[in-house]
């Protein structure tokens, strides 16, 4: 293998661990926190809120552009790591 | 000033506008036809992205279904915004460095086959246009509302506007616009919903609102679950649908938001690989807005609307009810006799819609000769949610109006995108790249602008007769989208070793099995049977769910294919690597 697919291949090993981390995130607060354990969480109050309903209303939504910009932010490092930034 | 002055004078202004960038902009090249040159900023693509995806449904339906569904519509909030978390991480990137037009190029040159490409030219179509039919009939309802014209004049005057900026502009007329018809339709739907929100719980940030407590001292949920089940209705922040039905819908939605090839071209607009991830960012960012203000608008309207009118007496009633029964969307029928509406669960028709007769009851109500005898006696239609709001709340007359102008801004901007994606299928995916390779630019161009005449044409016709079962389709558009272009796509990238059998198969029996899904369960074939009642679906699952399991079928059926056949050929897995790496992008449509 040639140094430059060596180089791309970890590039891309790094790449696929920052997407296995995010979107994990990315299920516990849709599909895990305001679907499947909505029951439980709705328990628990933040402010006039269910927090099981506030996260499927709301909480989510946050998340998905934190989510969004730390993927960027993540991705512009990686790229300048692996010199492939332009 | 009257609301009809007012309307009038917001309405001519931000058409002004639109026209203006439309001119300003006009389209040279097929590149600037078809992805804006590439040159494109993330934050105006970003919001282009956003005035794009959001439509007459967003603007309109979408906080009226939350009112009336509680917890349940978060299957919208959700599957809407969490789509664009697997369009920013696992397409948007990659298919900007592939750097074609269309969501047809890269299958076709991903799978290696030209059956692969009319196999996605069909599906863009289908989606496309199942997507687009329910959009005119949204542009035509809101002019007739606003305009105070027929619905299908305002369904002509919605086409001739779209023919002109995306006929002169294509791509860079159209994201222009959009930029500007973002800003109108985000105004228009804040400016309402912070001056409700300071007058009920005294917080002008809708978000918090929501969760605030009332003058009284109660939390403003709290009080509406109590009113709820007072009603009869099931607790708001609780729902009604099963857990997995919620889960199958969500996924469906967020694949299909992923899927769509109007959203995933846009992609294909800024200059660089960064640019695609941020400009995803920043589209959810705009997006975001106003999908976190819905609900809250949706718990302040629900509860204004249940305080205004039940058990108050008819002849006290506000002047906006009245009006609203004068279009037909509101209906109250006396079944007790005494005078005051009664407002609890349950349908209070029979059918679906109510038939108003000509006569006038002893309160002065619009007499239906439908009600049934449950002892809810008040009709609502959801869209009037948003559009009532500001009356229902009291705000002045500007408001109201500007709510005209944000709803016109959002169903024109989301109709052009989707009409640009299908003349680009055909000028492009199906001219130029199958039937006359030859064509000039000058041509291709040529056909591109014919082909946009023509879909305004069978878009409009959509929207003027509407075939029953669009309203029902247009949600299944992003089954359809989830079941075909999302798993040929993430696999085309994630898989070096799948193939063109495999992806041509798993698409095909997808958006197969959706459709006899849908059909059967949903829209029913007109003259040869009916749809199947909600207690044959499999495993519970509703037909707006189905997406969810047709799109694992097609990954199941690509993956066994394309293991038991030969694997894609060199210059295709050095392709796949390639788009892998972020550098030396190029600009779109390089080739």
């Amino acid at each position: 293998m040639s140094e430059k697919q060596k180089n791309a291949t970890a590039y891309w090993k790094e790449n696929l661990k920052y997407l296995i981390i995010l979107l994990s995130i990315w299920f516990l607060v849709s599909y895990g926190a305001g679907i499947l354990f909505r029951e439980a969480l709705n328990e628990i109050r933040l402010g006039g809120f269910k927090l099981g309903f506030w996260f499927a209303q709301q909480g989510s939504i946050y998340v998905f552009v934190i989510l969004i910009f730390v993927y960027v932010r993540l991705m512009n490092k990686l790229d300048k790591k692996y010199g492939y930034d332009e | 000033m009257s609301v009809q002055l007012w309307t009038w004078i917001l309405v001519g202004i931000t058409f002004t506008l639109y026209f203006g960038i439309a001119i300003w902009a006009r389209a040279g090249s097929t590149k600037e036809f078809y992805v804006a040159g590439g040159g494109v900023s993330p934050l105006a693509n970003g919001m282009a992205t956003a005035a794009d995806w959001m439509s007459a449904a967003s603007f309109i339906s979408m906080a009226g279904i939350i009112s009336f569904a509680g917890y349940d519509g978060s299957v919208y909030l959700m599957g809407w915004t969490g789509g664009y978390v697997l369009l920013a991480l696992l397409l948007a990137p990659y298919l900007r460095k592939f750097g074609k037009f269309t969501v047809p190029d890269f299958i076709g040159d991903r799978y290696y086959s030209n059956t692969a490409r009319t196999v996605a030219v069909i599906c863009a179509l289908i989606v496309s246009f199942t997507y687009v039919a329910g959009q005119m009939r949204g542009v035509g309802i809101v002019f007739s509302q606003f305009l105070q014209v027929d619905i299908n004049i305002g369904v002509i005057i919605g086409m001739a506007v779209v023919l002109v900026f995306a006929f002169l502009g294509g791509m860079k007329g159209i994201t222009y616009t959009q930029v500007a018809q973002y800003c109108v339709l985000i105004f228009a739907f804040m400016v309402p919903a912070i001056f409700i929100s300071f007058q009920m719980t005294g917080n002008p940030i809708p978000q918090i609102g929501m969760g605030a407590k009332l003058e009284g001292g109660a939390f403003l949920l709290d009080k509406l679950d109590a009113l709820h089940t007072q009603l009869g209705f099931n607790e708001y922040t609780s729902g009604t649908k099963s857990t997995w039905d919620v889960f199958a819908i969500t996924l469906a939605l967020m694949a299909g938001t992923a899927g769509l090839p109007h959203v995933i071209v846009r992609f294909f607009t800024v200059p660089k690989v960064k640019d695609a991830r941020k400009s995803a960012g920043l589209a959810l960012l705009f997006i975001a807005i106003l999908y976190t203000t819905a609900p809250a608008i949706a718990v302040f309207a629900r509860t204004n609307l249940i305080e205004t009118v039940d058990n108050k007496a008819y002849k006290e009633i506000p002047q906006w009810f009245k009006n609203w029964e004068d279009t037909g969307l509101i209906a109250w029928a006396d079944k007790n006799s005494d005078g005051k509406i009664q407002y609890v669960a349950g349908s209070a028709l029979e059918g679906k819609k109510p038939a108003f007769t000509d006569a006038r009851g002893a309160n002065g109500e619009r007499l239906i000769s439908n009600a049934n005898n449950s002892s809810n006696e008040l009709y609502v239609d959801r869209d009037i949610m948003v559009l009532a709001n500001p009356e229902i709340a009291n705000l002045p007359n500007w408001v109201i109006a500007l709510v005209a102008a944000g709803g016109l801004a959002a169903a024109l901007s989301t109709a052009a995108g989707l009409l640009l994606v299908i003349s680009t299928s055909i000028s492009h995916d199906l001219i130029k790249k199958q039937i006359k390779p030859d064509i000039s630019e000058k041509g291709e161009l040529m056909a591109a602008r014919i082909a946009i005449l023509f879909a305004i044409i069978i878009a409009g016709i959509f929207g003027i007769y509407p075939p029953g079962f669009v309203a029902a389709v247009v949600a299944l558009a992003f089954g359809l989208a989830a079941a075909s272009f999302f798993p040929a796509i993430i696999l085309g990238i994630f898989d070096k070793r799948m193939n063109s059998k495999g992806a041509i198969a798993g698409m095909i029996v997808g958006i197969t099995l959706m459709l006899f899904y849908m059909i059967r369960y949903k829209t029913g074939l007109i003259g040869v049977m009916d749809a199947r009642p909600a207690s044959e679906w499999w495993f519970g699952t509703s037909p707006e769910g189905f997406g969810t399991i047709a799109m694992i079928v097609n990954i199941i059926v690509s993956v066994v294919v394309s293991r038991m056949t030969s694997p894609p050929p060199e210059s295709v897995q050095e392709m796949v690597e390639s788009i892998r790496i972020p550098s030396g992008a190029g600009e779109a449509g390089s080739h």
